[in-house]
């Protein structure tokens, strides 16, 4: 058999031209109106919905069963003792959860490629990130951002950590810029899925293999290691660097303190890079025979 | 309201192109590199209001030109205006104002019911509420959607789903309609329902209507103008009479003999193109009566059976571009 590959020579497939603002609420917007229609659909099947939301809670929550095992046997890990390990645990699982809730079927952007069905997006008045954003949204994986949430608070409040109010004022920021770096990472996986189809395995590496990587302490891994999640794709902003700040710690890679504030900044920069990814990648869609 | 909005020159293409560069495996880690242009200048205007048959075998650039008009493939040259828009820059604004229906796959939600899939097609496009009802109870009435309004997408029938696109692709009253082998693979009571519908839909509405399809029944029964493109070039535009003179295109008549014989010869305005055992096709000209060829063939040979088959579109493309490359 013949493998051919086939590459676009050209040309923007542009979304609306009206400035990057309308747009922007021109695609929430839509993004808002097919979650709202499938989370309806969702719910005419209550039960079905609460099974699987519990489901969904109880799953995720393993791996910090995994954790507790091994507690069972040590009392730190890499140096970080329980609750520790669960304030890390907690921050990486609820941003990565937020960002599968609301982005989760954005990796389904290669199978559309692959088959063509991108095209019916593509004559729709509205973003096409939105729509393959919203596509399928499942309520049910809020049962992650809950899990996640509830050993964040536990380890926060078990703990050992001498508040102050910029602490205070970091959980939450770290939270949300952690949501908005994984977002960054799904959306220009999602987009490199316009050049190579079954690239989402390389993503889930990034993406699931990041946040389970970040649950543990960075202390427990190489220092390459830690400068590749903390330089190339800055996952360490997720959680990492804050955490640290709040936990009264150094990193081990010694930075300025001030870093440990960069996670909005760093966030902002990987969403504008994915977008671009994204753009690019829409432009170079070739769609299929016939 | 910009020029190439004018009624005359509502769809207007001019030395249109589209390249594709294909690489194909030739070794480990070695790619040949080659382009393929699947569109390879064409041009036409296409007034408001008419509706217009779009031919061609397989891989002609049928589905590529559609892709360009709807702004899903950018063109690598040539210029290009619907409603005086240029789709590829223009796409999402452009969307308001067209429709469209691949054939091969479904615009809807897979998962949802029709009237769901149509109600978020009702707030995507922002359609008017009374306008929304109004439109959608016509195509409910005309398509005899009542039943299926309920079911999820996926347990529609090709028919079914068919109707449900369509009407789907026209609740937004769009001014150009274009449909990718709207009748491929439907029954026969489906397709005439297709048809019947398309039909009214042009004439009610002024709709502009481009429709690719194999099916040269579809082109019969609802254009008057049919384009005809192979190998990315556009061979023929004009009526449908036209198309067979053009062609040269010919009929078949097949006849079963009694026994296994040399092929036919000596009869006039025929020629034997094929014999297996028993059976003989003889070619003539479209426009020749079968009559004297029967009566001929009867005459001289035991003929136990007949039948006569009419030129098949795809056969009179072919033989249409045979011509062109031989010029």
């Amino acid at each position: 058999m013949v493998e051919v590959s086939v590459r676009n020579t050209d040309g923007p497939a542009r979304e609306e031209a009206e400035g990057p603002g309308p747009r922007l609420l021109h695609g929430l917007r839509a993004y808002g109106l097919i979650v709202a229609m499938w989370v309806r659909s969702t719910m005419a099947y209550r039960t079905s919905f609460v099974l699987m939301a519990v489901g969904n809670f109880l799953t995720s929550g393993l791996d910090f069963v995994a954790i507790l095992l091994m507690f069972s046997h040590i009392d730190a890990l890499g140096g970080f003792s329980l609750p520790e390990v669960a304030l890390l645990y907690g921050a990486t699982s609820t941003s990565f959860g937020l960002v599968d809730l609301f982005l989760g079927n954005a990796e389904r952007v290669g199978r559309r490629v692959r088959d063509g069905t991108l095209d019916s997006l593509l004559v729709r008045p509205v973003p096409v990130l939105a729509q393959i954003a919203a596509d399928r949204f499942a309520l049910r994986r809020l049962g992650r951002v809950v899990q996640g949430l509830v050993v964040l608070v536990w380890g926060l409040a078990r703990a050992d950590i001498a508040w102050t109010p910029v602490d205070v004022v970091l959980v939450p920021v770290m939270v949300v810029s952690g949501a908005g770096i994984f977002a960054g990472v799904f959306v220009a996986g999602a987009a490199f899925q316009f050049w190579a189809c079954d690239a989402s395995q390389a993503q889930n590496s990034f993406t699931y293999g990041g946040t389970t990587l970040l649950q543990y302490p960075p202390t427990v891994f190489s220092r390459e290691l830690v400068r590749g999640v903390t330089f190339v794709v800055p996952l360490a902003f997720v959680n990492w660097l804050p955490a640290l700040r709040i936990l009264g710690r150094e990193d081990p890679l010694g930075l300025p303190g001030w870093v440990d504030f960069c996670g909005p900044a760093v966030a902002a920069g990987v969403i504008a890079l994915s977008g671009l990814a994204w753009r690019a990648g829409l432009r170079s869609y070739r769609s299929t025979g016939s | 309201m910009g020029v190439g909005d004018r009624d005359e020159g509502f769809i207007e293409l001019d030395g249109v192109e589209k390249v594709f560069d294909v690489r194909r495996k030739a070794g480990f880690l070695r790619r040949e590199r080659h382009q393929v242009r699947a569109v390879d200048g064409i041009g036409f205007t296409v007034p408001r209001g008419e509706m217009v048959g779009y031919i061609g075998p397989n891989g002609a650039g049928k589905s590529t030109t559609i892709k360009m008009l709807t702004g899903i493939l950018v063109p690598s040259g040539g210029r290009l205006r619907v409603a005086g828009i240029d789709p590829s820059r223009e796409r999402t604004r452009l969307a308001r104002r067209i429709g469209v229906v691949f054939g091969q796959r479904t615009t809807l939600w897979w998962d949802l019911p029709l009237r769901d899939s149509y109600g978020l097609v009702r707030r995507m496009y922002r359609i008017p509420d009374a306008r929304y009802r109004a439109n959608l109870e016509r195509c409910v009435d005309l398509l005899d959607l009542g039943a299926l309004l309920d079911v999820p997408v996926r347990q529609l029938s090709l028919g079914q789903r068919m109707r449900g696109d369509i009407a789907a692709a026209l609740l937004h009253d769009p001014e150009v309609l274009y449909l990718d082998e709207p009748t491929i693979g439907l029954d026969v009571v489906s397709k005439a329902k297709v048809r019947e519908f398309l039909r009214e839909v042009n004439a009610e509405r002024g709709t502009t209507v481009l429709l690719t399809t194999h099916d040269l029944t579809d082109i019969e029964q609802l254009c008057k103008r049919v384009m005809v493109i192979d190998h990315g070039r556009l061979v023929y535009d004009g009526g449908l009479d036209g198309l067979h003179a053009a062609g040269e295109s010919e009929r078949t008549l097949v006849v079963d003999l009694e026994r296994e014989l040399p092929p036919i010869e000596g009869v006039a305005g025929a020629r034997t193109v094929k014999v297996e055992g028993p059976r003989q096709w003889l070619a003539f000209a479209a426009g020749q009566s079968a009559a004297p060829i029967v009566a001929a063939v009867a005459e001289r040979y035991p003929l136990v059976d007949l039948s006569v088959r009419e030129p098949d579109i795809e056969a009179v493309i072919a033989k249409m571009y045979a011509q062109r490359s031989g010029m």
